[in-house]
């Protein structure tokens, strides 16, 4: 099966480890991607104002170089450039008028109208691969690890693009499963991280974080697993600041899933690149031995 | 015997006329000839506006529509040849912003770029860059390559921007992209692409002074002694082959 593949762009540059791993476990699962030829950024964010078709640009713009390509899926990592493609395709597939209206001012471009598919790793994994296929090919099982996954907001709302139920979802549970580790529920697991809030109100942002952290905790988690990397900076990068100001315990280790599953399947630990995530989050692998198998 | 001349009848140049509307007037020209010489034939002097007449220098950007057609033509006017009934104006300049900076303190990083030029970020993909340039770069391409922090992309995919200034007539987040890719350009060339390591080698013997002696040798000739060492330096010769060396390996 080929699939296009959408990687944004901060998966280039500081969230290079949840390109580089989820990449490895595709070849490793025999699925070729082909990342579009020509691609710009997404957009980062749905625009919510009706009539501010402008900004469907950038996304549509992504959807025709995807049908450009022939393939009938655009996979995605990012939760971010999932739920904005996911949405603009949505909006181009069953808004008539306004598909109408940016696609005449696009004329350069393919007429669009929602051909393609777009999809998130995780569902991708669901429905085009399965667990039970996943489970097979796991070398390395992730025994033991109490991992909590945190979905935020984008993945599960709205409705329409959500990759599951947003009031009790459990995809992400069944994959953590699937790699053998213990996926531990918590009653934050969907909240929001604080996002951009971090620019303009960066104190509310650190202590929502702070807060799904603190749950997470409570609830026997040992490390924090996530799939977008402004969710990694707010609850991951931003520990420290957690520590001085609102007197978080304890350091918890935050993974993307990609990085774990990598692990699970035997990638070498280079293509994961740990040397982004905090230094606690290898030191933790190191000690509970889930980096020795990996070749 | 007749001369070549006297043997060619005379012909008389007539060219077709078509009508051509400059900056809104209309005039008769030759529709042969290009924009540039069109306009000149109308009887414009060009003082400014006009550099190399060869399609390089990016001084002629030309803006134009056709009749009954809502599209943006653009062209080079010293490249572009007329067409009836077009509508054109030049635009030999864009008012456009340059950064200032020191390029020995930059390291390369996507992030200086940023800073020097945070309304990269205004971008919204509406693509009028690319449609607009006259030389085809993808200019909306580059701008996304270095918003991804990848400046190596953004220096090839700009490689043939002559400067001219129309991609950043048209933006709608008020970029001046061109002088982006420009310091996209620069930073690669100098940052980020391999370096040589036999050049390492060279400027370390010219530092320690293995070139002194000839230098010396070669200031104290006078001209005809220049000409004569010269004329007997050696060559490599056409016809040598691959494994060829020179006699004298001083300068390896």
């Amino acid at each position: 099966m080929k699939v296009s593949y959408y990687p944004g762009c901060t998966l280039k540059t500081h969230g290079k480890g949840l390109e580089s791993s989820a990449l490895a476990c595709l070849e490793k699962l025999g699925i070729t991607v082909e990342e579009l030829p020509r691609w710009n950024c997404c957009g980062a964010v749905y625009s919510l104002a009706d009539d501010d078709l402008i900004h469907m640009v950038a996304p549509v713009r992504d959807l025709v170089r995807a049908k450009e390509q022939g393939n009938e899926i655009l996979l995605t990592l990012c939760a971010m450039c999932y739920n904005t493609l996911a949405r603009a395709n949505a909006l181009m597939k069953n808004d008539p008028e306004k598909r109408k209206t940016i696609n005449w001012f696009m004329d350069e471009e393919l007429d669009y109208a929602g051909e393609i598919k777009v999809v998130h790793f995780l569902d991708f994994l669901r429905d085009y691969v399965g667990w039970d296929k996943l489970k097979e090919k796991v070398t390395n099982p992730l025994k033991g690890l109490k991992a909590a996954p945190y979905y935020g907001c984008t993945l599960l709302r709205p409705k329409e693009a959500g990759i599951d139920r947003f009031d009790n979802p459990s995809i992400f549970q069944d994959c953590l499963r699937a790699l053998g580790a213990e996926a531990v529920d918590f009653d934050m697991s969907t909240q929001c991280c604080g996002t951009y809030q971090v620019l303009g109100n960066p104190e509310a942002s650190l202590k929502v974080s702070f807060d799904i952290l603190k749950n997470a905790s409570e609830f026997g988690a040992e490390a924090l697993v996530l799939a977008c990397p402004l969710c990694d900076y707010n609850l991951g990068k931003r520990q420290g600041e957690m520590k001085n100001k609102l007197g978080l315990a304890n350091d918890m280790p935050v993974y993307y899933f990609t990085q774990l599953m990598a692990l699970a399947l035997g990638v070498p630990e280079a293509e994961c690149h740990f040397e982004l995530n905090r230094e606690i989050s290898l030191g933790f692998l190191k000690e509970r031995n889930f980096l020795k198998a990996s070749a | 015997m007749s001369t070549l001349d006297e043997g060619v009848a005379k012909t008389e140049i007539a060219a077709k006329l078509i009508p051509i509307y400059v900056m809104g007037k209309k005039y008769e020209v030759p529709e042969s000839l290009t924009i540039m010489k069109a306009i000149e034939y109308a009887g414009y002097k060009y003082i400014r506006g006009c550099g190399c007449r060869g399609g390089v220098c990016g001084a002629c950007s030309t803006v134009y529509r056709k009749p009954n057609d809502y599209k943006i033509y653009t062209g080079l006017a010293c490249q572009t040849v007329v067409e009836p009934d077009m509508y054109l104006t030049q635009i030999p300049f864009y008012p456009a912003i340059r950064a200032t900076y020191n390029f020995y303190e930059l390291e390369g990083r996507p992030e200086e770029i940023y800073e020097l030029y945070p309304e990269l970020f205004r971008c919204v993909a509406c693509n009028n860059c690319t449609k607009v340039c006259p030389m085809d770069v993808e200019v909306m391409d580059y701008i996304s390559a270095l918003k991804r922090g990848d400046i190596a992309a953004a220096a090839k995919i700009s490689f043939d921007c002559i400067q001219c200034g129309l991609c950043a007539s048209r933006c709608m987040g008020e970029l001046a992209q061109y002088h982006m890719a420009q310091l996209a350009r620069r930073v690669y060339g100098a940052y980020l692409t391999p370096r040589a390591d036999h050049l390492k080698t060279v400027v370390a013997n010219i530092e320690a002074g293995r070139f002194d002696l000839g230098v010396k040798s070669l200031k104290a000739m006078n001209q005809e002694q220049l000409k004569q060492a010269y004329q007997a330096r050696e060559m490599e010769p056409a016809t040598a082959g691959e494994d060829w060396k020179p006699k004298e390996s001083i300068g390896l």
